[in-house]
């Protein structure tokens, strides 16, 4: 075994050794991650995803910042049981903006997925403040100070900026606007049809039902709107994906 | 790198390390762990044909299995379903009125029915479906309805849902805020909620009440009807009883009558909410629970 014996060459240098690996783990590299940027069948052109309206990001932030992911999933995965629960398998385009991702393995309390229109705005504020109130077999803690902390929009801007950084496609237009944008979501009264423009399917309301964006308004318009920008009455899955 | 000088009875010589004196005999690995490890290495390869795997210029191999996650999730529901096909074709097109009178129906619809509720009620309306007592979500056990309790008036409620922004038909009423708005002064809303106090018969003060009737006449007889015994085609709570939606205290009915209440129901049905949304049968199954719970009319 001749051949094999030439293994002595790389064990008794150090540097050849690192050379060698290195060219392995990037030709590893090259065969599982690289093609998933480039196959048509791992990337998947939906209609309706569009990046996080300003106060939804807002929101999103503090899910991240709360540890939300610790017990909520994103995810509905492709199986009777979870699509018979909680509406359509997730498709990656639902996911796309997201940075980080939040779909998650461990649930201790429900996937979030689809949660965007399964509850009022007055659910999500009575149970977030209060989880046991309305499902007393709950084991959610309290997030009741979320409503008394409000939000200003100072950084927004920079932090959709970011999101541009890492692909997210926000316009210039959308970034100059953001801090308007933000208000206005949580702000019925407020002309709000060219946000609406910017983000189709964006929903106006006052969330938490108290004047000011609170952090309690964010989280919740971003938690009604998960999983409602596919429209699925139009949307016929290619089952070879 | 074996040696050649020493060898062991089986003939195999050391490894030429050598630890303090200490030497490794270079035997090979048993025989069967070497074919079991040759083995999977033919299975691995033989996998990655038969399923998904290997990313080719724009496309991975399908396999020649034709395996895909989707095509068996949708199979397993076609299968599910296709089970209870004529079960579900009968629901979706019954004339809900008359489940009840066939058994297996009923049987079906309550049992799908509760698993539905189960999954997508119980959040707000309690597993047991008994509500949250005076915050909002009614207790669907009991005979009183806000928008009515025939199999039918439940089953469009579950449909449209009730002031939401999802469907066009949802139910919708608005109480106004009399307090909040100005059009009742705090004296006056005092006056209203002791006369509301009297007629759901509670402890009242009849010097508040005697004028409360009046203003009740004119502002809340609109919806509430002359008698308040409320109005299921408005939503408007029957006062009368000793079940409230939102608390039949002084001080709740005064919140109430201040601020005004806006309780909102999701619209259930998929023509809404495609992605999560319940089909007619679906609808028809909870609306056939729900009804058979106690209160149904």
């Amino acid at each position: 075994m001749a051949i094999l014996d030439k293994h002595a060459v790389l064990e008794k240098n150090v540097t050849l050794l690192a050379v060698c690996s290195f060219l392995v783990v990037t030709i590893g590299g090259i065969v599982e991650i690289a093609p998933l940027f480039y196959l048509e069948n791992t990337i998947e052109k939906v209609e309706g995803v569009r990046p996080y309206s300003p106060l939804e990001l807002e929101g999103r932030n503090i899910y991240i910042r709360e540890g939300c992911y610790v017990c909520h999933s994103q995810m509905v995965r492709p199986m009777r049981d979870e699509v018979e629960r909680y509406g359509h398998y997730s498709l990656a385009a639902e996911s796309m903006y997201d940075h980080p991702f939040q779909w998650g393995s461990k649930r201790t309390g429900p996937d979030l997925a689809r949660v965007g229109g399964r509850y009022s705005d007055d659910w999500h504020v009575a149970h977030l403040i209060d989880p046991q109130s309305v499902v007393p077999e709950s084991v959610m803690p309290k997030y009741g100070y979320l409503k008394d902390k409000l939000l200003e929009p100072d950084y927004i801007g920079e932090e959709m900026a970011t999101h541009r950084i890492v692909g997210v496609p926000y316009t210039d237009e959308m970034i100059e606007v953001a801090a308007a944008d933000f208000r206005d979501q949580a702000d019925p009264d407020s002309d709000y049809d060219a946000l609406l423009e910017r983000y189709p399917g964006a929903q106006v309301r006052n969330f938490d039902g108290e004047p000011g964006v609170s952090e309690m308004d964010a989280l919740i318009a971003y938690m009604q709107m998960l999983g409602t920008l596919v429209d699925f009455s139009t949307f016929t899955p290619d089952a070879s994906r | 790198m074996s040696t050649e000088e020493k060898k062991n009875e089986a003939g195999y010589g050391t490894t030429g390390h050598v630890w303090d004196g200490l030497e490794e005999w270079n035997n090979p690995l048993p025989r069967w762990w070497v074919w079991t490890f040759y083995a999977t290495c033919l299975w691995g390869l033989i996998y990655t044909i038969a399923y998904p795997a290997w990313p080719l210029v724009d496309r991975a191999t399908a396999g020649f299995l034709g395996y895909s996650t989707r095509a068996e999730v949708a199979e397993q529901i076609a299968e599910v379903d296709a089970q209870n096909a004529d079960l579900r074709t009968a629901l979706a097109e019954a004339d809900l009125t008359m489940i009840s009178d066939n058994a297996d129906l009923q049987n079906y619809a309550v049992q799908g029915g509760a698993a539905v509720f189960r999954a997508n009620c119980s959040q707000c309306h309690g597993s047991g479906a008994a509500g949250v007592q005076a915050a909002g979500y009614p207790n669907l056990l009991d005979d009183d309805w806000l928008w009515g309790g025939t199999i039918d008036e439940i089953a469009y409620t579950i449909t449209h849902g009730i002031r939401n922004e999802q469907s066009p038909d949802s139910h919708w009423s608005e109480m106004p805020a009399y307090g909040r708005d100005e059009i009742l002064g705090e004296d006056e809303i005092g006056q209203v909620v002791h006369y509301v106090l009297q007629i759901s018969g509670q402890e009242h003060d009849a010097a508040k009440a005697t004028p409360g009737a009046e203003l009740f006449l004119n502002e809340c007889s609109g919806c509430h009807m002359e008698n308040g015994m409320g109005d299921p085609t408005q939503g408007a709570p029957n006062l009368t009883d000793a079940i409230w939606l939102y608390g039949g205290t002084e001080e709740t009915l005064t919140e109430t009558i201040t601020n005004a209440r806006f309780g909102v129901m999701p619209a259930w049905s998929e023509e809404w909410r495609a992605a999560g949304g319940l089909d007619q049968a679906e609808i028809n199954a909870v609306a056939a629970y729900v009804h058979q719970l106690g209160g149904g009319q």
